[in-house]
């Protein structure tokens, strides 16, 4: 009977942990594509560094990540890195910032545009993976473009030349005020870009994992320590159980 | 301590070792501290699951002051440094990650921890005569915690950070009269400011760990004034053997000692499995939205406080009155306090109380966790009203207590506590 209900109290526990995993999981939004990627795959890092740095560094910082100690965790040699990206003879132990100026950002796009070292933190990879694959033509605007994830972004749609055009399909009902109710159905490539919409996918995959890896970067050391440091505790913990047993035998 | 006892200590031992502690002994009361609070200190030997949680509660506030300590060897309290020293910490830091990691954790657990604890003190009835002042000092351990909880959660001047801190001081200002000078006292700044930060750094890492630790001294020193209660109430020192020791008593040490280490094991499996598998606990031990920096011209799209505040936040949020919310709120938490004087029970356990205690406990601890629940989650009409039906539970069970316990159909208490050795 006692041991029926230290089972009951472990399972208790366990639902416990598991809880906050279920109802965040179940809490996403819609429009939000999955983005899939895997932050143990260091050849989509590099990729995904390399991507970062050719379309995204010009304008975002990543002000907390170092270019050495990034470089090797995705598997890069110093040299690799300074041959493929530091371009402007960044030292290897600075920080990933880049020449644009506040004020200027401000006269040009109206906004500073953010870091992005905890972008895949704050906002998660599926979010970010999402607000690449969401730029449509929308003549309206400035950049000529909108985005669905983020209505209104500053952004232009930097990635253009390679995904191509994209347009939205909307379905409209008129309301009894004759307002137009739009509601998007799905996007339709207008113009071609220079990678198929399978090469486009995978390479904003790529700078997601990218992100998500410098949004976190000790994270893949973390989950393999942890096995370690739970088994050490497994064991510990039955030791200190066998001790508990061999005194408690004098408790009648 | 006299002489005589220091000589006969150092009869028992032999070497070096038993010449120190005389020698100690003799200067300072170590060996009859030892033998008073712990080796010769008798605990019911009917403890059972429930009684963890009062050593863990220690071990994690050691666990929280020593990360704390190493925390602060790298973290810079200004707003303009604040965030970024906590990415330098989780970045350049050697093992920086891991001890903010533990540091945060920490504080859940805590929580965690606490809860279970005071749910102990419920279920047995362990705040009853003569425990008044160690479950007074106990609930002032609590809202120290609180306190702490609340001004460690603006240091990472996150922008969940920031927000929280905006909504909970401005709450101080649905007090009559001096409200708005209070929060300004409070803030030190007409809002949440660099001199904000800076004063709540200094209340988090001087003040409350001080007044911690004189209380969780304060705590100890009465429990082991009155002895601990146990699952069956029983006041073990009422049948002693012939040698004055409790019949029913064994030694904290070794016996609880060495349970408290499988305990112990437990525990840190569990908070490794979240430091090293799920530090942020999907949003609820860390928000998403404090990894962006504090902006003040920027609210997160759904502000929540953590966690461990969620039940009371609910009850605020349930009221359509700022200033009465605020109010209950804080009675929702003061009234724990006066749990001594509410109930009126002849019994101490659950396991010979009544139904109606038994209805009004459990109705309470539902409630409880619901309202931590709701208090996450956006106010849809829906929820505040379910929001309302919880608070009133909660109410009930302290409000109602002078009736349901003393009018109560409890069972006959025996004079042993009920022990099957295993």
């Amino acid at each position: 009977m006692r041991i029926d209900r230290r089972k009951k109290i472990l399972a208790c526990l366990v639902a416990l942990l598991a809880l906050p995993a279920v109802s965040f999981a179940a809490g996403g939004e819609a429009h939000v594509m999955k983005a899939n990627n895997d932050i143990r795959n260091q050849a989509s890092l590099q990729r995904g560094a390399r991507n970062f740095v050719n379309y995204c560094l010009a304008c975002h910082s990543a002000k907390y990540v170092r270019y050495n100690r990034m470089a090797a965790d995705i598997g890069l040699t110093e040299q690799q890195m300074i041959d493929s990206l530091l371009w402007s003879g960044e030292s290897p132990h600075s920080t990933m910032v880049n020449g644009l100026h506040a004020d200027d950002a401000k006269k040009w796009f109206g906004v500073v545009p953010p870091d992005l070292s905890l972008v895949a933190r704050s906002k998660g990879p599926d979010y970010v993976y999402t607000f690449l694959k969401s730029f449509y033509a929308d003549p309206a605007r400035g950049t000529g473009v909108n985005n669905l994830a983020l209505p209104g972004t500053a952004m232009p749609h930097v990635l253009w030349e390679l995904q191509g055009t994209q347009e939205a399909v909307w379905e409209g009902e008129t309301d009894a005020q004759g307002n137009v109710q739009k509601q998007f159905k799905e996007f339709k490539l207008a113009a071609p870009g220079k990678l198929g919409p399978e090469e486009y996918d995978a390479f904003v995959r790529d700078i997601v994992n990218f992100l998500e890896y410098i949004g976190e970067p000790v994270q893949a050391r973390r989950q393999s320590l942890g096995y370690a440091v739970i088994a050490f505790l497994a064991f510990f913990t039955l030791l200190a159980y066998a001790l508990k047993k061999e005194y408690w035998k004098d408790v009648k | 301590m006299s002489s005589s006892n220091a000589k006969a200590t150092a009869k028992t031992g032999d070497g070096a070792l038993a010449n120190l502690t005389a020698w100690i002994d003799e200067r300072f009361p170590l060996t009859a501290l030892w033998k008073s609070q712990v080796s010769e200190y008798y605990a019911p030997k009917n403890m059972n699951f429930w009684y963890y949680f009062g050593s863990l509660a220690l071990v994690v506030l050691v666990i929280q002051i020593l990360s704390g300590l190493f925390l602060t060897m790298n973290y810079k309290p200004s707003a303009a440094e604040a965030f970024g020293s906590v990415e330098y910490i989780m970045r350049d830091v050697e093992w920086g990650w891991l001890i903010r990691y533990i540091h945060s954790t920490g504080a859940s657990a805590f929580f965690i921890v606490i809860y279970l604890h005071m749910f102990r003190a419920l279920l047995y009835g362990s705040y009853q005569k003569p425990r008044e002042l160690l479950w007074i000092f106990g609930m002032l351990i609590y809202f120290a915690l609180m306190a702490e909880g609340f001004f460690g959660y603006l240091l990472p001047w996150g922008n969940m950070s920031y927000w929280g801190a905006q909504v909970i001081v401005s709450l101080f200002g649905a007090i009559p009269v001096i409200g708005d000078s209070l929060t300004e006292w409070i803030r030190g700044d007409f809002f949440i400011s660099d001199v904000t930060l800076n004063r709540f750094f200094a209340l988090h890492v001087v003040a409350l760990p001080f007044a911690l630790v004189f209380l969780v001294i304060a705590h100890l020193m009465a429990l082991h004034e009155v002895g601990s209660n146990n699952p069956d109430g029983v006041d073990i020192k009422k049948v002693k053997g012939p040698d004055g020791i409790p019949l029913d008593g064994i030694a904290f040490h070794p016996y609880y000692t060495v349970k408290d280490l499988v305990g112990l094991g437990v525990f840190l499996i569990l908070f490794a499995l979240v430091v090293f598998f799920a530090p942020t606990m999907g949003g609820y031990f860390l928000e998403h939205a404090n990894f962006e920096p504090a902006n003040a011209l920027q609210t997160p799209p759904h502000i929540a406080p953590v966690w461990y505040f969620t039940p009371f936040y609910a009850i605020l949020r349930a009221v359509p009155s700022k200033g009465l919310g605020a109010a209950l709120m804080g009675i929702a938490v003061v009234l724990f306090v006066f749990l001594p004087w509410l109930d009126r029970g002849k019994v101490r356990s659950i396991r010979y109380r009544g139904p109606l205690f038994k209805f009004f406990l459990f109705s309470f601890a539902i409630s409880f966790v619901a309202l931590g629940y709701l208090g996450l989650q956006p106010p849809t009409p829906a929820y505040t009203m379910a929001a309302r039906i919880f608070t009133v539970v909660y109410f009930a069970y302290f409000l109602l207590m002078p009736w349901y316990s003393s009018i109560d159909k409890t069972k006959p208490v025996p004079t042993r506590v009920t022990y099957h050795a295993h």
